[in-house]
């Protein structure tokens, strides 16, 4: 494993990287020293963000500075195990049908596999929550197995509905609001993954782990119904490594 | 209740503080105000902790109702005055904190200098936080008022009722919104992504801040940028004040309501002493970067906040604006009741 480095960003946030592909052993180093930096409760720390390959430390520089924050953390990844940390994962039921995939039929063509392939294969098993970025509770999750890797839509949507599932270069996310959006959509989950109102807002975290569960339109239906009359709870479970 | 009710919007004004720092690790941006040391001094003003939310606009300001017993108010960011309806219109200067009563109307003239402007009052609005801020992040719909700039019809509720009759303050010294030179930049993340060439070319134009200048982020005009690696790299992190260069070669700097991650390289970063300055630029206006490292912007940081609180601690008392026939009415009132009592 190569040795991360550190880069400058302005005198409010520092950069540790690791890497510069996307790659789950890269992914899992970030969010492990995301988890221990946490843990140290550094002074002047402000915010801590995991991405796909590197960690954001956003701090504030009249508390502390990027040379102390960069010592401390060198000495944390001097001692670096690469053990595997606890996680929480999510059953998330996800409709591949109609209306609510769209562009199904495209990628399945693009993968040479019928769809009930492409869908078998998307939600064979848990995927990993990489990063939450680009919006409120959005979450960048991978890696799916290599024949997904297609790339992004030509020209992005300029609408994507709530709650698509959507994939591009062996990730798949989910989009938390109506906005404009670049990657193929597969499904749609009637589970709100970002509500300012409800007690906890966003549901997930980065290092969450998320299985998805195929459901027919008529139980996407009924489950949609019961979210949106506050009777219904995403099922997660906390694994221990 | 008692409230600020909204007139006319003017220009998209939004309530914003210090904004929500903490979130970005589930993808919720900062926002908060764009010039947080003008948003200090109007709270200062107004007796308020610096943090506490206020009006933030641009170009044309709202018009306010006050629909409280009395209100103190205060107008930063810019030198254009505030414009008071009290049966006769009287004209205020910004930087004075002035104290209105119920069915007065104020409002603000056009701000030319500055890119924004902040109106602050006393107790700040009684509105949900949302993350722990009462910043407005249209895009999410959260924070401010519904998740929405200001619309007419709207009544701001205020956590004070009424406020207390005492001496008025303002602040003398406004040359801090005179500074000029070069924006200060550290380069990276990934100063390695652009050629040397480009790099020097940064350094030495002039770049003109497009009309697409928002809450989100300013695209410059000026010379395109050649990238040596592409301009795609595994999305990472983003800081208010990250300068990311697409495909056409033309800087954009982030700004408050910024996304938290990000997929366009990043040639350098404004340093955040730097950022209120930013803040108040607008469309049209011209700027130069110049090169500093961590160390002396960590040093320009705290060289900065040294002058703020000199400027906090330089408040003045200030000639109370005498609205003499709201005065009259009062002691009229006052007066009668105290017969009453008396017989």
């Amino acid at each position: 494993m190569s040795e991360p480095v550190f880069l400058p960003a302005g005198d409010t946030a520092l950069v540790v990287q690791f890497g510069e592909a996307v790659d789950a052993a890269v992914n899992r180093r970030v969010r492990h020293l995301a988890l221990k930096l946490r843990e140290s409760e550094q002074k002047g720390i402000v915010d801590i963000v995991p991405t796909i390959r590197s960690l954001m430390v956003h701090y504030d520089p009249l508390v502390t500075g990027a040379a102390t924050l960069e010592a401390a953390i060198s000495e944390m990844l001097h001692h670096e195990d690469a053990g595997e940390d606890a996680y929480r994962l999510w059953s998330i039921p996800v409709c591949y049908e109609g209306d609510c995939a769209p562009d199904l039929d495209n990628v399945a063509r693009e993968m040479e596999l019928d769809t009930a392939e492409v869908v078998r294969r998307h939600a064979a098993e848990p995927l990993e929550i990489f990063m939450m970025g680009f919006l409120p509770g959005f979450p960048y999750l991978g890696l799916l197995p290599e024949e997904f890797d297609i790339p992004r839509l030509f020209e992005p949507r300029v609408k994507v509905p709530a709650r698509s599932i959507s994939i591009a270069v062996r990730q798949t996310t989910i989009y938390t609001v109506e906005c404009p959006g670049g990657w193929h959509l597969i499904g749609r989950t009637p589970v709100e993954f970002f509500d300012p109102f409800r007690a906890q807002p966003i549901l997930v975290a980065a290092g969450d782990r998320i299985r998805f569960e195929p459901v027919a339109a008529g139980e996407y239906q009924s489950l949609r119904k019961a979210v949106e009359a506050g009777d219904y709870e995403a099922v997660s479970e906390e694994v221990a490594p | 209740m008692s409230s600020l009710k909204v007139i006319q919007a003017g220009f998209a004004p939004t309530l914003q503080d210090f904004g929500r720092p903490a979130f970005q690790n589930r993808g919720v941006p900062v926002s908060g105000a764009l010039d947080p040391v003008s948003l200090r001094i109007g709270n200062a003003l107004v007796g308020n902790d610096g943090g506490v939310a206020a009006v933030e606009f641009r170009l044309v300001g709202p018009t306010l109702e006050v629909l409280a017993e009395s209100v103190r108010v205060a107008l930063t960011g810019t030198r254009s005055e505030l414009i008071v309806e009290a049966g006769e219109r009287v004209v205020l200067p910004s930087y004075q904190s002035v104290t209105l009563r119920r069915g007065q109307r104020l409002s603000v003239a056009p701000v030319a200098d500055s890119g924004v402007a902040y109106l602050c009052v006393e107790g700040g609005f009684d509105l949900p936080r949302v993350f722990d801020s009462l910043s407005t992040y249209g895009r999410s719909r959260i924070g401010g008022f519904e998740g929405r700039a200001l619309q007419e019809g709207d009544e701001l509720p205020l956590r004070l009722a009424e406020v207390e009759a005492r001496g008025e303050l303002r602040l003398e010294d406004l040359s801090y919104l005179e500074e000029r030179g070069p924006m200060r930049v550290v380069f990276g993340p990934q100063r390695d992504y652009f050629t040397d060439e480009s790099a020097a070319a940064f350094l030495t134009s002039e770049y003109t801040i497009s009309r697409e200048a928002d809450r989100m982020g300013m695209r410059l005009e000026g010379p395109a940028l050649e990238h040596a690696r592409g301009y795609n790299i595994t999305s990472d992190g983003i800081v208010t004040g990250a300068i990311q260069v697409p495909g056409n070669g033309l800087p954009i700097i982030l700004l408050a309501d910024h996304q938290t991650t990000g997929g366009y390289p990043k040639i350098g970063t404004v340093i955040s002493a730097d950022i209120p300055r930013l803040g108040r630029m607008k469309p049209g206006d011209t700027l130069l970067f110049e090169e500093i490292d961590v160390a002396g912007a960590e040093e320009a940081r705290r060289a900065q906040e040294k002058e703020v609180l000199k400027l906090l601690g330089a408040l003045s008392p200030a000639a109370a604006w005498l609205d003499e026939a709201a005065l009259y009415r009062e002691n009229l009132i006052s007066g009668v009741v105290q017969d009453g009592e008396i017989g």
